[in-house]
């Protein structure tokens, strides 16, 4: 099993308070590997909010040919964090060349692109940068998007921490979501490292998603370019949350209804009967029958939390206006916001979605039986 | 010379009757009748000698029953990924399940959101029991054992709430069940005899309900290429009536329906005829026989967008009457059928839009529910049975080596295929019914065994092709799966 942490909060804060709370909870995950997301940043990144941030681990040739595809489309190197890692890596990481966070300027001929277009775009040269990297075993590609920056590794989190000395100012972040195991259920690869992301949504899971396979299998049909590379089978939820918004145009409410529908009993008896049931049909092929626990977060900054039907994968929310945090256990929760109010902490159960807004002022407990707020 | 005083003569105490028309079929009903039990069928063990010479009159042999070959690649499959430590079993007992299936043309989301905004026409879709009562026709299966069926059905979903339906088959449906609110578990069956569909239009503005679903019959498993065979001895007043013909008589359904030349006009014309007569209210599929020209019929109906879904009936699927040399020689194995449509179905990403049902020899061993959860896997919305249900709710001896399968004469020893009231008033309709509960109750937990180890149970793993394996490295090549020994 792994073991999630999630935390947003008013003030910018250090990635390692989410692998301190990791650390806590490790009696539930097995220091395997770590994958760390953080939005919202702060330091140097503050004043280029828009600038694509390109992050991944690449070897010295790796850099070489990502530098000259880079200028060939007219990308500018605006800012770069400089990892410079011991010669000898910890005992279980992996020896790395170079360790990529850097933010470009857009190509001038890109100015008049629609927003839709430009990020089409970024889309397609992280998943060309992905191909080169796979084909010659020299680049890994996390993310390529303005304000978020990723970073994985194999090894124990808190030995991957230290060896990249994680706990710098240019990486503290308002929104931060980490997870703390390689993926055991197909090969370990670090595109199988959770968060993922895809187009501003991430996303990542405790738990196994079991009909994985069908739900790859309908993803990549679906004709978008970015829905590949399957390599854990906890990626199609990050896919399906951006198939519900983007390509449905529903809103996270919805989400769990395409991933969990209720069954249809409740269902008739739901306002929303007839939109849901043709939902629950049209959308049959994501049904994720879990037991899963995700934890996400969208492009207008809120993080979320829900849990599937079974409800078989532990998950609480709490902390006190100005930050929250989502976490696999209350340990975790306990270790980064120690002075909250613990009567109020919660523990979505099989029918919500809990989630903490922009504002970062409550947290939003949507029940499925609900009415939709998204019909209009 | 005198007359001899004494004569001797041989006498023969039983006159054997050798023509092949008084064989030995294997019903046992002279064990039952022996008071001292001390009869009783046994097949030699030899091949019999009777193959050479059932083609008396020149008549080749037809016949009952299902290909006469045992076993089959469904029984091989394996269910191999079994949660355990990484995700927790669930308790096929205790946990709860959503085991059903869609029936009816399914459109991709972006289009069935919009058609629901803008007030488009979605096409009906039915969610209903994966295990399907395939269609066996009221002609060919006696009147309790039709009785006995439709009472089953009805009791499983009014007192059970499972949504199993039954299909009619082609001999039309008695005109009370068709005036009943017991239609909506029914799916009406047309083939190219079109037997009993004056008595279903006529009724049609009478109905309470609409049928679940229209099966158009263009092809069968049991006897590819060649249509329905009800034999005169079966065409009593009672099955003549219902069917609109004469009593007395052969109905032999043509191999495809007169009026279709292509499937791109005319089949699209048929199907979407029957969506008319109901109102667009009813979904509409074809039913074929398992073939290699499956996808091509396939892609054409992903192209037709009032298609409802596709029923392949393989090589092993049963029959009441069809000749010998179609049942034993003719088809093609349902397993890759139903694979490759479901995977060419992948490649256009249709795989939710136009359901795929299977059929022919599902439990043939006994093995009902390992058997639909392997082919539900392999890319199946659902099973259809027919023999099986037979066998299980009415003791049908036919077998696969040849005992009894004598249904095509109206003499089944059970009164399962018989219409003569001396046979089938051996078939109560209460115990039929109580077996048909019987079977899809304990089916319903098999396949909670088989899902719930594999972690599901809010959706039927259709296409879970990760589940399965098997020990044979060209099969497992063949069908994409997984090769294991
Ligand atoms: S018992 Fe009846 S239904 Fe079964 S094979 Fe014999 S004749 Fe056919």
């Amino acid at each position: 099993m792994c073991r999630l942490f999630s935390i947003t909060s008013k003030e910018p804060l250090s990635p390692m308070v989410a692998l301190e709370a990791l650390d806590v909870m490790r009696e539930g995950h097995d220091c395997s590997g770590v994958g760390i997301f953080l939005r919202d940043l702060s330091g140097p990144f503050e004043e280029m909010k828009d600038a694509p941030i390109l992050s991944g681990i690449f070897s010295e040739k790796g850099l070489r040919r990502l530098d000259s595809f880079m200028m060939d489309i007219g990308f500018m190197t605006k800012y770069k964090i400089t990892i410079k890692v011991p010669k000898q890596p910890p005992p279980g990481v992996p020896k790395r060349d170079i360790y990529l966070i850097r933010a470009y300027e857009y190509p001038e001929e890109w100015d008049d692109l629609s927003q839709e277009a430009l990020y089409d775009r970024l889309l397609e040269i992280r998943l060309q940068l992905r191909l080169m990297g796979e084909e010659k075993n020299d680049m890994i590609v996390f993310s390529f998007w303005p304000d978020v920056i990723m970073i994985k590794e194999i090894g124990d989190p808190m030995l991957v921490a230290e060896h990249l000395k994680l706990d710098r100012k240019e990486l503290h972040a308002r929104v931060i979501m980490a997870q703390g195991r390689q993926n055991t259920n197909y090969a370990i690869t670090l595109y199988a490292c959770h968060p993922f992301f895809i187009q501003g949504y991430s996303t990542m899971t405790n738990g196994e998603n079991t009909a994985f396979i069908p739900i790859k299998a309908y993803l990549e049909s679906r004709g978008f370019p970015g829905y590949m590379g399957y390599q854990s089978d906890s990626e199609v939820l990050t896919h399906i949350l951006h198939y519900t918004i983007k390509k449905l145009g529903l809103g996270i409410e919805a989400y769990k209804h395409i991933i969990t529908p209720l069954q249809d009993g409740a269902l008739q008896e739901h306002p929303d009967a007839i939109f849901l049931k043709n939902l629950k049909q049209t959308c049959r092929q994501l049904i994720i029958d879990g037991p899963n626990c995700v934890i996400g977060c969208m492009p207008d900054h809120s993080v979320f939390m829900v849990q599937d039907r079974k409800k078989l994968r532990p998950g609480v929310v709490g902390g006190k206006p100005g930050i929250y945090a989502f976490a696999s256990e209350i340990c975790g929760l306990d270790a980064a916001i120690p002075n909250r109010d613990k009567n109020r902490d919660f523990q979505p159960m099989h029918l919500d979605t809990a989630i903490v807004g922009p504002e970062r002022q409550e947290v939003k407990i949507w029940n499925q039986s609900d009415p939709l707020p998204l019909l209009h | 010379m005198d007359a001899p005083t004494s004569v001797y003569k041989a006498y023969y105490g039983i006159r054997q009757k050798t023509d092949p028309a008084y064989k030995c079929v294997g019903c046992a009903m002279c064990n039952m009748v022996c008071p001292n039990d001390a009869i009783t069928p046994i097949c030699g063990d030899e091949a019999d000698k009777l193959r050479y010479h059932i083609d008396r009159g020149g008549q080749p042999r037809r016949r009952g029953g299902r290909r006469n070959v045992a076993g089959g690649i469904l029984d091989r499959l394996k269910f191999i990924r079994i949660s355990m430590l990484t995700d927790p079993a669930l308790d096929a007992g205790r946990h709860e399940f959503e085991l059903r299936t869609l029936l009816g043309r399914v459109l991709p989301p972006e289009e069935n959101l919009k058609f629901l905004r803008t007030n488009g026409w979605i096409p009906p879709v039915r969610e209903i029991y994966p295990l399907i009562i395939g269609s066996m026709s009221f002609g060919a299966l006696s009147p309790t054992m039709w009785e006995g069926l439709q009472m089953g059905v009805a009791y499983l979903n009014e007192e059970l709430g499972m949504p199993v339906r039954v299909c009619t088959g082609e001999g039309g449906c008695p005109p009370r069940l068709l005036r009943s609110r017991f239609l909506k578990y029914v799916i009406l069956q047309i083939a190219s005899g079109y037997f009993g569909w004056d008595e279903i239009i006529h009724a049609i503005p009478e109905m309470k309900e609409d049928p679940c679903a229209i099966e158009i019959k263009y092809g069968q498993g049991a006897k590819p290429g060649d249509g329905g065979l009800l034999m005169w001895y079966k065409v009593n007043q009672l099955i003549a009536a219902i069917r609109g013909v004469p009593t007395g008589i052969n109905l032999p359904s043509p191999p495809t329906h007169q009026t279709q030349y292509s499937i791109e006009e005319s089949v699209a014309k048929m199907i979407q005829s029957m969506y008319m007569a109901w109102g667009f209210r009813v979904p509409v599929y074809p039913k074929i026989s398992g073939t290699s020209t499956a996808l091509a019929v396939l892609n054409n109906l992903t192209r037709n967008p009032y298609a409802a879904g596709l029923a392949i009936d393989g090589e092993d699927g049963g029959t009441g009457a069809a000749y010998n040399v179609s049942m034993n020689h003719m088809g093609h194995p349902i397993a890759t059928n139903i694979r490759d449509s479901y995977l060419n179905l992948v490649a256009l990403g249709m795989q939710n839009q136009v359901p795929l049902f299977a059929g022919g020899g599902v439990g043939k061993t006994g093995n009902l529910a390992a058997n639909a959860a392997a082919l539900i896997m392999l890319g199946a919305s659902g099973v259809q049975i027919g023999k099986y249900i037979m066998q299980a709710a009415a003791g049908c001896l036919g077998s696969e080596s040849d005992r009894c399968n004598i249904c095509n004469i109206g003499l089944c020893p059970k009164g399962i295929t018989s219409q003569d009231p001396r046979l089938y008033r051996r078939l109560d309709v209460e115990d039929v019914a109580q077996r048909v509960v019987d079977v899809f109750l304990s089916f319903d937990t098999e396949l909670k065994k088989i899902v719930a180890p594999l972690g599901r149970s809010t959706s039927l793993p259709i296409g879970m092709s990760d589940a399965l394996g098997i020990d044979d490295y060209d099969a497992a090549q063949r069908l994409q799966i997984k090769y294991v020994v």
